[in-house]
């Protein structure tokens, strides 16, 4: 039986893990209630955001700096992944979806490979978060509590922008009934590039304010997409809501059998999502119909 | 020149032939009833107005030019808007959102207070979930979401369908007012007797084909005609 104060810093942990899938996840999870495509690219796109700030790191020597720099190299990589590929597949079956997208992520990490090696690349805690916070309680690497915090301030954004915008509007209609929506004179289609571009940028800046706490290597976004899977399945298909209670749920589950056990965590949220799947098959915020 | 013509189209679900260059026309302010049985081709004939379905051959104009063969957003635009039998309330979506998102590719949208005005139920639903609506009020605000686009022509799938008489009688005084204010409509119903209370002129269709054609008083002067055709009584 792992110490109390085990526990709670592995609830810590979770909290930070979770964060990361929720925004991970809700990116996978608004792309495919739009539209309609698995992005399989979408854990090689964590690794990307996690290289473009350790460049643009080089360059800049300021957090925030990389963090804006890479984020819009992560929309303009988005802009172009739709309109020179993902878009010619809206029309195909899902099994063509899947394995161009699976292709563009062996591409992009075999390109990460090619240019900086397959060994680990570090990128520094920014020099406003390093060492620990006393919390009373609990003694805990700043950074993370920092993650956090920026992590549930974008995916704010996220809320903001699918719930109080035009645009918002659209997706959240288009994600239950693209007909009905285009019965009532708009063209979904258009939506599809911001969306995808968005899901891009939200699953970059995972991938970018993670970079400091681990390792940077071209196969550490392979986990992470695996994960997100289960939690959108959790969640249920295309909600933004379920991919953010989903990926917190995930997170501590992960942390807190890793406090006991690490061989089981992976088990245990395997468990979990086929629970899930048996008692509530549309997932925990899902609606039945649509993909 | 009718404001609606739709010239002998043909219109295939996969292999099976549903619509036999079928032609209707509607003039502007009119109201006209689509009847006829289950399978008749009353719904297919709206989905393909509306360009969710494309006709095979023939076509359809507004205002004499063609639409048929734009997808169901660009018809909406120029001014069409159905009505779906199914409903399709966005169900994660409010009230107000629902409207709002109807609003949004409307060149002149009617604020919100005119459609609370016809349907005051919406009003006190405004930041209720579609999901959480009653039959009654769904068909409202599936109406209400037609109207804020203030359209052309409206064209109404079973607005009555499997709803309480008490909001039966409602809808049909609210369409009745819609059709007196000078709204086109066509109108696709089972309720036979709650269509004709409205509509100017009526088609009855069987097999994908147009059998008859006249005004609405002439049926209901001459029910067993109107069973004859097709064999739904007025009180059906």
């Amino acid at each position: 039986m792992p110490s109390w104060a085990t526990l709670l810093s592995q609830a810590f942990n979770g909290l930070a893990l979770g964060s990361l899938l929720a925004l991970v996840s809700s990116g996978l999870t608004i792309i495919l209630g739009t539209l309609g495509v698995l992005n399989f690219a979408h854990g090689a796109l964590f690794t990307v955001g996690a290289y473009a700030i350790f460049v643009a790191f080089q360059y800049t020597s300021s957090f925030f700096l990389a963090v804006a720099m890479g984020s819009v190299f992560m929309l303009v990589l988005g802009i172009l992944l739709e309109r020179v590929i993902v878009r010619l597949f809206y029309d195909r079956p899902h099994e063509d979806q899947i394995l161009v997208t699976y292709g563009v992520g062996i591409v992009l990490v075999e390109v990460l490979r090619n240019v900086f090696g397959s060994h680990a690349q570090r990128v520094p805690v920014p020099s406003w978060g390093t060492g620990v916070t006393e919390m009373g309680f609990l003694m805990y690497p700043t950074y993370r509590l920092q993650l956090i915090g920026m992590v549930a301030a974008i995916l704010l954004a996220l809320y903001l922008i699918l719930y109080r915008t035009s645009l918002g509007l659209v997706v959240r209609a288009g994600i239950e009934n693209p007909g009905m929506v285009g019965i009532l004179g708009i063209d979904v289609k258009r939506t599809f590039l911001v969306v995808f571009a968005v899901g891009c940028v939200a699953v970059g800046l995972a991938g970018m304010l993670y970079a400091p706490v681990v390792a940077v290597s071209p196969d550490m976004g392979a986990t992470f997409m695996v994960q997100s899977f289960v939690v959108i399945v959790l969640g249920g298909l295309g909600s933004f809501p379920g991919a953010v209670v989903g990926g917190l749920i995930a997170g501590e589950i992960i942390s807190i059998t890793s406090a006991f056990n690490s061989a089981y965590s992976d088990v245990m949220l395997y468990g979990l999502m086929a629970l899930v799947l048996v008692l509530r098959p549309q997932g925990l915020f899902g609606s039945e119909g649509r993909v | 020149m009718s404001l609606l013509e739709v010239e002998r189209i043909n219109a295939l679900y996969g292999d099976s032939h549903v619509l036999f260059d079928l032609s209707i026309h509607v003039n502007e302010k009119e109201v006209v009833a689509l009847l006829g049985r289950n399978g008749a081709g009353k719904t297919t004939t709206l989905r393909t107005i509306m360009g969710v379905l494309s006709p095979r051959s023939g076509e359809i104009r507004l205002d004499g030019k063609p639409i048929s063969g734009l997808p169901p957003s660009a018809i909406a635009r120029v001014g069409v808007q159905l009505v779906p039998e199914e409903r399709a309330i966005f169900g994660g979506l409010t009230v107000e959102e629902n409207l709002r998102l109807a609003a949004l590719t409307a060149p002149k949208p009617w604020p919100l207070d005119r459609v609370y005005e016809v349907f005051p139920r919406l009003k006190e639903r405004r930041t209720s979930r579609g999901r959480t609506l009653s039959g009654g009020e769904q068909q409202m605000l599936s109406i209400g979401r037609a109207l804020i686009r203030d359209p052309r022509i409206i064209l109404m799938d079973e607005p009555f369908e499997g709803l309480a008489p008490l909001i039966v009688r409602d809808l049909v005084n609210v369409s009745r007012a819609l059709a007196a204010e000078g709204r086109t409509m066509i109108v696709v119903e089972q309720n036979v007797a709650a269509a004709l209370s409205f509509a100017d002129r009526v088609y009855g269709l069987n097999n994908g084909h147009v059998v008859y054609e006249g005004s609405a008083k002439e049926l209901q002067a001459e029910p067993e005609r109107m069973a004859s055709f097709i064999g739904v009584g007025l009180h059906g």
